[in-house]
């Protein structure tokens, strides 16, 4: 299935003819960004045009780059928490959960049980309010404007309610703890997850009603940004962007962390790998995310919610280093730390998915027009909290 | 009539006269009272401010009320500017530009504590400590992020500052004021820093005496 | 899967005279690292990537540490024979010595074909001012590029035969090194409400103690 023995990674950048040429015409050379309404945030790329095709497609980062990593190896281990949310902004339940995992390792504490399926469900939920946003965006981006991104954005508030009752924030929650989460869930909050999570197949279904076989954005979608699995894998690619080129490694499978064996799902690959594919892929995803909630719902256990070796403040794990990771909503989030014995972490390291998703763009955006450009960056799904940190 | 003159009728007696189809009203009154309720903002999201600004436009928080919701991808057609997130120095070149290409009268909101002071990022090395170090800025909104009601609040206080604006005379808004072109240093990429690091004519560092040294 | 000792002996049967150490890492987590001397380190890379019980086809993080001197005191027990004929003593002496300074960079490689990981590779600079360069793995996983670029951009190691080696997050004409340890950042924040520890000594530059103005007589 994949490349082995290939000499190089593939590299498809091919040596671009000067842009001032009399004979063929001139290239043109568009900057796109940083203030930009497709471009997600203050994302920017260089295109080169030659009429209407790119022929050079290269991102520019570093307009919201906010010194993360710096400031994490000037606080303490509890003082990063609050920061991890700020990085993807629309999922700061998994990044807690992530930066909560690498803490864990590299200090040795265990979350229990219900701790554990407090965060699945937390988790699920920010997958769902994700992938449904970022299809309300896409569409956006594809000139569908207005109705997708309320649809997307009504479901969104009723999940950040259930967020806001549970942390006190809507978006910036700050829950997760080493060793467990920060306060429990009442028997009314588990009422109302419930209902909401009963009633969004509903949502989805609508949702899937306006746009799955949608002639026109099947035209646009379509055999659009082309990516082969070979490439995906070696290129770093994660989440859904990988799995939409028929890879089918999703974290919660592979590496099995938290609880999720216990669970009951399936991961949908794509057969494609276009931006159709990876519209679907999350389509699917959040209906199978809806059957972990269930799942979660139904057998939440009773039971302490933080480790009792766990200490918040003035943690100073043993001297090392350990990487833990997780599935995101948008690929593997995961946090490098290396502890030297003293309160904060010497080496502090954010593995950003969608920075690294980014990598192929150029590749995929090839021989495609600038409309085409703007949905691919769109499926690709780039928060820039995350990417530039 | 003069703009500082009393009214010659009470609010009163205006409502009542309004009440029977005479409608009083004078230039300037007519004239910001048609501003503020149109005021359009700058398709402009840097950081997770932007999300709330982008759900304040939504169907549950409906900025349309305030007769905002009409979000400009273009600045030569917004009136707003809503720093909504953390300003880095590699982006505030670009905000001091969209501002400068935004057409008078026009009004700022910095949105969040990253936009007002660097907030929870201001030390580090990349963030920019506040917007108003380049240009001015009309409405501040604390929280990180702020709730869309935060949002909707400072339009609204944004609207009154509008009303209150005066057309002639030496209290009249920037644009209206004859020796002011409006348009605002754009500062350059330095080796170690932005330069110059603030706009001296716009914002001075705070004169402050230390409380430890009392 | 192979610990990483095992690897290391397989590597060095594959690779004669490549410097390969293991970097035991002692903390809980156990993960434990390769590290790799230049001359090898991608032709290494490239096997680890190809062979058929690893096939570690995916580098999902790359991450540079700074590493500057540090001075160490060893304190090791010497026997001394006593001048005057009696029983030897033994006094502890404490030894100075300073770690050399480098720039590291840490790859964290998994098997997704395989599901197994992960193997941690570790590349070094001589130093942290001219001998800076370390071999880019970018041809042998693409997903190092960008991020390659962003250790370069912020700590300043140079990969050779990265194929765009350029400022990533900081704009081009940016003269430091943000990530090391010993940076200094402008000192542009003046004024903090209420400023500890180091805001407070720089608040203290700006701000120096003004004479209180003499209270308001009742």
């Amino acid at each position: 299935m994949l490349a082995s023995g290939s000499a190089a990674a593939p590299f498809s950048s091919a040596s671009v003819r000067p842009v001032h040429d009399e004979f063929h015409g001139d290239l043109l050379e568009v900057s796109m960004g940083p203030h930009h309404p497709s471009t997600h945030g203050v994302f920017r790329m260089m295109v080169t045009l030659d009429g209407e095709t790119i022929v050079r497609l290269k991102p520019v980062f570093g307009y919201l780059h906010r010194n993360h990593e710096k400031l994490g190896e000037n606080t303490t281990y509890l003082g990063s928490m609050p920061y991890t949310d700020r990085l993807d902004y629309l999922c700061s339940m998994t990044n807690n959960w992530a930066y909560a995992l690498a803490v864990e390792k590299l200090a040795g504490l265990v979350p229990p049980e219900r701790a554990e399926y407090i965060r699945i469900i937390l988790a699920e939920l920010t997958r769902l309010i994700n992938h449904s946003g970022l299809i309300g965006f896409l569409m956006q981006d594809t000139g569908c404007s207005g109705t997708p991104l309320m649809y997307a954005f009504r479901e969104r508030e009723k999940v950040l309610d259930l967020f806001e009752a549970l942390s006190g924030s809507r978006m910036m929650c700050n829950y997760q703890r080493f060793g467990g989460c920060r306060v429990d869930l009442t028997p009314a909050w588990v009422d109302s997850a419930r209902r909401l999570v009963d009633a969004f197949p509903r949502f989805l279904d609508e949702f899937e009603a306006l746009l799955t076989g949608n002639e026109i954005f099947m035209a646009r979608t379509q055999g659009v940004g082309r990516l082969s699995p070979e490439l995906a894998v070696n290129a770093g690619l994660t989440g859904p962007v990988l799995r939409a080129t028929g890879v089918g490694h999703d974290l919660r499978k592979v590496d099995a962390y938290g609880l999720y064996p216990r669970f009951d799902f399936r991961v949908p690959i794509g057969a494609h790998g276009d931006t159709y594919d990876r519209y679907m892929i999350r389509v699917l995803e959040m209906r199978e995310s809806v059957q972990i909630l269930q799942q979660a719902l139904r057998d939440l256990p009773a039971g302490p919610i933080m480790d009792p070796k766990a200490k918040l403040r003035g943690l100073r794990p043993k001297a090392g280093e350990a990487y833990g990771r997780i599935e995101g909503a948008k690929g593997e989030i995961g946090f490098f730390l290396i502890s030297d014995g003293s309160p904060n972490p010497y080496r502090y390291r954010i593995r950003p998915p969608s920075f690294i998703n980014l990598t192929v763009l150029e590749d995929l955006c090839l021989g495609h027009t600038v409309a085409d450009a703007v949905i691919i960056l769109g499926s690709i799904d780039i928060v820039l909290g995350e990417v530039d940190r | 009539m003069p703009e500082d003159a009393a009214p010659a009728l009470t609010t009163a007696e205006r409502d009542e006269l309004r009440r029977q189809g005479i409608l009083l009203t004078s230039i300037s009154e007519l004239y910001n009272w048609g501003r503020s309720n149109s005021v359009w903002p700058l398709n402009f999201g840097l950081a997770c401010c932007a999300i709330e600004m982008i759900a304040a436009s939504m169907a549950r928080f409906d900025i349309a009320r305030f007769g905002s919701e009409v979000f400009r991808p273009s600045p030569r057609q917004a009136d707003l500017l809503i720093v909504s997130g953390t300003v880095t120095k590699k982006m505030a070149p670009q905000v001091v530009r969209l501002w400068n290409q935004m057409p008078e009268p026009k009004y700022c909101i910095a949105m969040g504590a990253c936009a007002i002071s660097g907030g929870p990022f201001k030390q580090g090395y990349n963030v920019l400590k506040g917007i108003d170090r380049f240009i001015p800025v009309d409405i501040y909104i604390p929280g990180c992020p702020p709730r869309p009601e935060a949002l909707l609040h400072g339009l609204v206080e944004l609207q009154k500052k509008i009303r209150g604006e005066k057309l002639s005379g030496p209290g009249a808004p920037r644009h209206l004021q004859p020796d002011n072109d409006c348009t605002y240093p754009v500062p350059e990429f330095g080796e170690h820093d932005l330069e110059p690091p603030r706009n001296p004519a716009v914002w001075q560092p705070p004169i402050l005496t230390r409380p430890d040294k009392a | 899967m192979e610990t990483a000792e095992q690897i290391r002996d397989r590597l060095l049967a594959r690779f004669p005279g490549a410097e390969i150490t293991v970097v035991t890492n002692p903390g809980l987590s156990a993960q434990h690292s390769l590290l790799l001397g230049s001359p090898h380190a991608r032709a290494i890379a490239q096997f680890l990537r190809d062979d058929p019980t690893l096939r570690l086809d995916q580098c999902s993080n790359v991450t540079g540490v700074d590493w500057p001197e540090k001075e160490i005191i060893d304190t090791v027990k010497v026997t001394v024979p006593d001048p005057a004929g009696g029983p030897p003593k033994v006094i502890e002496q404490k030894n100075k010595r300073l770690t050399p300074a480098y720039l590291e960079v840490v790859y964290h490689l998994y098997s997704i074909a395989l599901r197994h990981g992960p193997v941690v590779i570790r590349t070094r600079t001589g130093n942290r001012s001219d001998q800076v360069d370390v071999p880019s793995l970018t041809p042998v996983w693409r997903s190092c590029e960008f991020q390659e670029r962003e250790v370069f951009d912020l700590f300043g190691v140079s990969f050779s035969g990265h194929p765009d080696l350029r400022r990533i997050l900081m704009w081009d004409g940016f003269k430091d090194y943000p990530m090391r340890k010993d940076y200094v950042d402008p000192d542009d924040y003046e004024w903090e409400p209420t400023p500890h520890d180091e805001v407070l000594a720089r608040a203290k530059v700006h701000y120096p103690a003004t004479p209180a103005a003499p209270e308001p007589k009742a």
